[in-house]
């Protein structure tokens, strides 16, 4: 539904880097950069592959300035890419015309993370903008936005204007607007970023309910994994303008592949050893240490007793540092951090076992027994 | 104080809700164009091109330096082509609405800066012509601005067409001058006085109430 192919974004900029990124990353804003000043390459996106099919949930997280809003402003074009070419419901916008471009952009919504509602126009009005902008009629075009203010839950808001609202009932309010054109594909930039986590969860939840009801295809860009967590299907992490790891959430939650993957779960997750324990891991196993490892495990290992096996099976000790479980999808995911203590040969064995019982370990350190 | 003097002093203020109305209006029409204009022109905006905008901006800031008195004199053949005459009222307009022309301008121009670039790129994502930006975007949302900037212009307007007397204009201004300051008749000063400051009053008022009728900021 979405495919962006070797997409690549380059800015060239004069003067302060920052405030020209922002002038330039942002739209607009007359911060002119100086005159005097060499001007500067920015890749803000290099060579960008990603496809979403029809139907799915995808988010891109990373940290700021990582090239997350570049990206998703070249789906609908709002930034025109440098090179690549971006294709929706299997049409290449990069070949369009001005004209043309304007109406695939009808088959594409967008929701921000400041709302940008029109303060101007009451709650109504603003879901009718799309529509009028396409030329329906007025009376098309009420039969088309009293539902949809109901899908959010907003029926009874229809006259009042934005500055009365909440910051979740504006998103709401946008998310309306963003489907009024029935589009194909939704774009969701941060649209949960400036919300309190009870709200985050109530829109999230809307998303994931029209996601479902009309089949409706998502690309979201956020820095909150929690987001990933409770709507996405697959996530791409991206970094530097690049995209460096994808996967499916549960996998991805399971076993990240990339070091910034593991970073950004551990923040999520809180899930480290003692600060204690991680002063005294050691990287190479040596005569008298244990491994420590981080254990990943879904599905039925979940609820196998499989620590209690390991202790009769392998004849290790396994000592809990941190144990939790979260619900990712339909998935149970269980996440521990164990000491494992035996005989360097049986630790080794015990890791073969846990591994052949579809868990993922992976060895943090060792830590001196005696020490 | 006589008849014919309340007589001077009534055709004087109608004079001067003439002078300031006929130039509010005509400026207004070409003033909020050309600062629309000026905006849409910048660079990264929806009708982005360098060269309009420096020349359009070039053109409005000659029009802002220009003295009024100075302008008014110095457009005098040009007066003369429009309206017949280089005295009088109608003569007056016409300085009176070359010069707020440019203000306008400007005053929409920074009224539209502060139309937060989001709601314009939210516009664009729903496929938003730049003709659809201006008129169903930009305007609506900086009427509160606008009108702020119209009200400004209108009291400016008063008090330059207390100079239109240089070209015989007539109004309120001209008779503080000729009778009150000329013929030394404070009654005559403050009453002109008294005059354009309710007049004053009077547009601001009606102009605070409609941005407030019309702005949901």
């Amino acid at each position: 539904m979405i495919r962006l192919h070797n997409v690549s974004k380059t800015y060239y900029l004069k003067g302060d880097p920052k405030r020209g990124l922002k002038s330039r990353g942002k739209g607009r804003s007359d911060a002119s950069p100086g005159r005097d000043a060499e001007p500067r390459v920015v890749e803000a996106l290099k060579n960008v592959d990603l496809h979403v099919p029809q139907g799915q949930i995808h988010g891109v997280i990373g940290l700021s300035g990582a090239g997350k809003s570049t990206l998703i402003r070249c789906v609908n074009l709002l930034e025109r890419p440098t090179a690549g070419s971006v294709f929706v419901d299997g049409q290449e916008l990069t070949g369009l015309a001005n004209g043309a471009l304007h109406r695939a952009r009808h088959r594409i919504g967008m929701i921000f993370q400041h709302f940008n509602l029109l303060t101007n126009r009451n709650v109504f009005d603003n879901v009718s903008l799309p529509l009028e902008l396409m030329g329906m009629q007025r009376a098309a075009i009420r039969e088309r936005v009293t539902p949809l203010l109901e899908l959010v839950g907003l029926a009874d808001k229809a006259d009042q204007y934005p500055a009365r609202l909440s910051g979740g009932q504006k998103q709401r309010v946008a998310i309306a607007r963003a489907l009024a054109s029935r589009p194909r594909v939704l774009l969701c930039d941060e649209a949960t970023s400036a919300l309190d986590p009870q709200t985050t969860g109530s829109i999230l939840a809307l998303l994931r309910d029209i996601n479902h009801k009309l089949g409706l295809t998502i690309l979201l860009i956020t820095h909150e994994m929690e987001v990933v967590k409770s709507i996405c299907h697959r996530v791409s992490l991206i970094s530097d303008g690049k995209l460096v790891e994808e996967a499916d959430v549960g996998d991805f939650f399971t076993a990240p592949r990339t070091r910034l993957g593991r970073e950004f779960l551990n923040d999520f997750l809180q899930l480290e050893p003692p600060r204690a324990l991680i002063e005294r891991l050691e990287e190479t196993p040596g005569d008298h240490t244990h491994p420590v490892v981080r254990l990943a495990f879904s599905g039925d290992a979940v609820s196998t007793p499989l620590i209690s096996r390991l202790a009769r099976e392998c004849g290790v000790d396994v000592s809990i540092l941190q144990a939790k479980v979260e619900s990712i999808q339909e998935r149970t995911l269980g996440l521990m951090i164990a000491e494992l203590i035996g005989a360097t040969r049986e630790t080794a064995r015990a890791i073969d076992y846990l591994e052949t019982h579809d868990l993922h370990v992976e060895v943090l350190g060792h830590v001196r027994r005696d020490a | 104080m006589s008849g014919a003097m309340l007589e001077l002093i009534l055709k004087a203020t109608l004079d001067t809700l003439y002078m300031v109305g006929v130039s509010g209006l005509i400026s207004a029409l070409l003033g909020v164009p050309l600062g629309v204009l000026l905006y849409v022109t910048r660079p990264g905006q929806v009708l982005a091109h360098p060269l309009a905008s420096q020349v359009l901006g070039a053109v409005t800031n000659v029009g802002r330096s220009v003295p009024f008195i100075i302008l008014m004199v110095a457009i005098i053949p040009f007066t003369r082509l429009l309206v017949g005459t280089s005295i009088g009222t109608n003569a007056a307009i016409v300085p009176l609405t070359i010069a707020a022309i440019p203000f306008v301008a400007r005053l929409v121009e920074g009224a539209l800066n502060e139309v937060p670039p989001g709601l314009v790129e939210a516009a664009q994502s729903m496929g938003a012509t730049p003709r659809q930006i201006i008129l169903k975007v930009l305007l609506p949302e900086a009427r509160g601005g606008i009108f702020t900037g119209l009200t400004i212009t209108v009291v400016t307007l008063i008090s330059y067409s207390a100079m239109a007397g240089a070209v015989g204009g007539g109004g309120l201004g001209d008779l503080g001058i000729r009778y009150g300051y000329n013929r030394f008749d404070p009654t005559v000063m403050l009453i002109t006085v008294v005059i354009l400051v309710v007049m004053v009053q009077g547009f601001q008022m009606l102009g605070d109430r409609l941005v407030r009728r019309t702005d949901h900021k």
